[in-house]
């Protein structure tokens, strides 16, 4: 795994309470990624899976451990890695052209003409399917749009690892699909690396190659990673039906489930309630959740 | 979007126009409570002004108020009028002068009338502005330093809690000391008088600018400022892309409030150091104690609210125009 292109090596992470308390929400967190691998981290809310994502961005810094892209230690945020964020995180006075084009302008200003430029944005915003509205300002446009609008952007900065935080979590079951559609197909003429948080099942089953359970916080840490071994192009609705498919799936319904004190076994209908039900799943005591770590480990 | 706004223009003033003939009662409606609210202001006014004696007589109602506003109209007439005159007559002075002798060096002597009504809402706002945009000058930029940093905000926040509270008619004598003391020349750009009141106009419009400014940074959301430093922007464009737009909304709610002190102070300032605006005249009429004085003081009175509401329009549209957030509404 030492030559592996992103690599986050024994990270943990403390928070500081404001009564001067700390605060563990990572504890050893483990993962090697090859380039060009999807990967998503699934787990309860809460459980710092976002953290993780944060560190690797480089937006907060890990108390212990670190993260190696390509060999060199990441220590600040920078394009390299660039982020997609829950709540797209457009500037809301300029236009998705115009965001795009800030970040292409503050990256490629010394070694790309204007018209060069120009085309980069352009290019980057027909990825995503959204020429068609590239002069309208974020609160012009929907939900879904504003969200491919922030993709467009990342992909802008040629990333070498491109992280995703939960980027479909506030859109509706359609648009998400679509927006799914899309990331795959950008995955599959780019190639880029790419991290997504998401707490979807099926969304982390559809688009992923592995996937990475998180324990539930504090001292929240990798619990099990699933290969998802389904050929690729992937076509979600004959997908759905391949065995290999269900098989991930009921998975991770079962270590979301299982493992933090869900009594029944998940029915594939309990799947679509998946999302409220795992937010109200008490979180384990620590104690409990070390000896299961170690189980799983061995 | 733009060319359809245009092309619908005449269509929009038909229906305009339509409307106003079809739903006459609409308008009154919009119209009815504030209208009714200044008529039983007025009515009360009226009832209420004779029965208060004072000793320059009753006080004046609105009746007076009125006549003493036509009397002031008249008045500034006579002196446009006198001003005219003079410089006519001055004209031809010079050019018989010119007649008997080409070479005589010609000198244009300047009217030296009073300042009339009008005049001095001139130099009020002149004034007024002066002091406050340099005010929104010092105070924008600092605002937005403090915003940003933490140390800068806890170092200027405690002079700026108690420098806030400070009432204009202290400042003034400390200022008055200070310009009439280092600002001598022998031809003078500006009057002291004027000097004066417009500092003093600064030094009380500064706060609110500077409060509101690094409010609005300091709560620049945390999401574009991820954005910013994974594009790794420096300070510069930092301030210039992410944060100037996402204070502006509080920063002109920072200017207004100044301006709105900035035009309370100005009276004040302009009644003791002279500054011949609105305050002084406010001052002359109440030494002066005619018995028109009151009903002269209270036109004043009216203007002065009147030119500050306007004041307070011009900065919501410069609000709505250099704001991206539309969406402002008229309070």
């Amino acid at each position: 795994m030492n030559n592996a292109h992103l690599i986050i090596s024994a990270v943990s992470m403390d928070f500081t309470n404001p009564d001067g308390s700390t605060f563990r929400a990572l504890q050893n967190v483990d993962l090697a990624v090859s380039k060009g691998e999807f990967i998503s981290i699934i787990g309860h809310s809460g459980c710092g899976k976002s953290t993780v994502l944060n560190i690797v961005a480089g937006l907060y810094q890990a108390t212990l451990g670190g993260v190696i892209l390509n060999g060199r230690e990441v220590s600040q945020p920078g394009p390299g890695r660039a982020m997609v964020f829950q709540n797209h995180s457009l500037l809301p006075w300029l236009t998705a052209y115009e965001n795009v084009e800030l970040a292409v302008r503050q990256l490629f200003k010394s070694h790309k003409s204007q018209a060069e430029m120009r085309d980069w944005v352009e290019h980057n915003l027909s990825l995503v399917h959204m020429t068609h509205a590239m002069h309208k300002r974020p609160d012009e446009i929907s939900g879904g749009m504003k969200q491919r609008v922030g993709i467009a952007r990342a992909l802008a900065m040629e990333p070498e690892v491109l992280l995703l935080d939960e980027p479909f979590g506030a859109l509706d079951a359609l648009t998400r699909a679509h927006l799914q559609d899309s990331l795959m197909e950008i995955q599959a003429s780019l190639g880029n690396t790419m991290m997504m948080v998401t707490h979807d099942v099926d969304e982390a089953v559809l688009l992923s190659d592995r996937i990475v359970m998180m324990t539930n916080g504090p001292a929240a840490s990798v619990g099990k990673i699933l290969q998802v071994a389904l050929p690729r192009p992937r076509e979600r609705v004959k997908i759905a039906e391949s065995p290999e498919y269900n098989h991930c799936r009921h998975q991770v319904l079962k270590f979301l489930y299982q493992r933090h004190g869900a009594t029944q076994e998940p029915t594939p209908a309990d799947a679509v309630a998946s999302d409220k039900a795992l937010s109200k799943v008490t979180p384990l005591n620590p104690d409990e959740k070390k000896t299961q770590v170690l189980n799983m480990a061995s | 979007m733009n060319t359809q706004v245009m092309n619908d223009r005449p269509v929009l003033l038909d229906r305009l126009a339509l409307n106003l003939g079809s739903k006459p009662i609409a308008w009154l409606r919009a119209l009815a409570a504030p209208a009714s609210g200044i008529l039983l202001f007025l009515l009360i006014w009226h009832l209420a002004a004779p029965t208060v004696v004072t000793s320059l007589g009753t006080v004046p109602g609105p009746v007076q108020v009125y006549q003493q506003f036509r009397a002031l109209v008249a008045e500034h007439r006579a002196e446009r009028q006198k001003e005219k005159a003079f410089y006519l007559r001055q004209e031809k002075r010079n050019a018989i002068k010119l007649a008997k002798n080409p070479d005589t060096r010609i000198r244009i002597r300047k009217y030296t009338g009073n300042p009339t009504f009008f005049d001095q809402i001139v130099t009020s706002i002149y004034t007024v502005m002066a002091g406050f945009l340099l005010a929104s000058l010092i105070a924008i930029p600092i605002g937005i330093v403090a915003g940003l940093s933490k140390p800068v905000y806890a170092a200027i926040n405690p002079l700026v809690q108690i420098f806030k509270p400070v009432s204009p008619l202290a400042w003034l004598p400390i200022v008055t000391m200070i310009v009439s003391a280092s600002y001598v020349t022998d031809d003078p750009w500006f009057e002291k008088s004027f000097l004066n009141s417009a500092i003093t106009v600064l030094l009380c419009s500064l706060w609110p600018t500077i409060i509101s400014t690094a409010v609005g940074v300091t709560n620049v959301s945390k999401d574009l400022q991820n954005v910013s430093r994974v594009l790794r922007l420096n300070w510069w464009t930092h301030v210039r892309k992410i944060v100037l737009p996402s204070a502006i909304p509080m920063i002109f709610t920072g200017l207004r409030l100044s301006l709105g002190i900035a035009w309370m102070v100005l009276i004040a300032a302009e009644m003791l150091s002279q500054n011949p605006g609105l305050g002084k005249f406010v001052w002359d009429e109440f030494q002066n104690g005619s018995s028109n004085s009151l009903g002269r003081i209270m036109v004043a009175v009216i203007v002065i609210g009147l030119i500050g509401f306007l004041l307070d329009r011009i900065m919501l549209l410069l609000q709505r125009k250099v704001s991206w957030d539309k969406s402002v509404a008229l309070r």
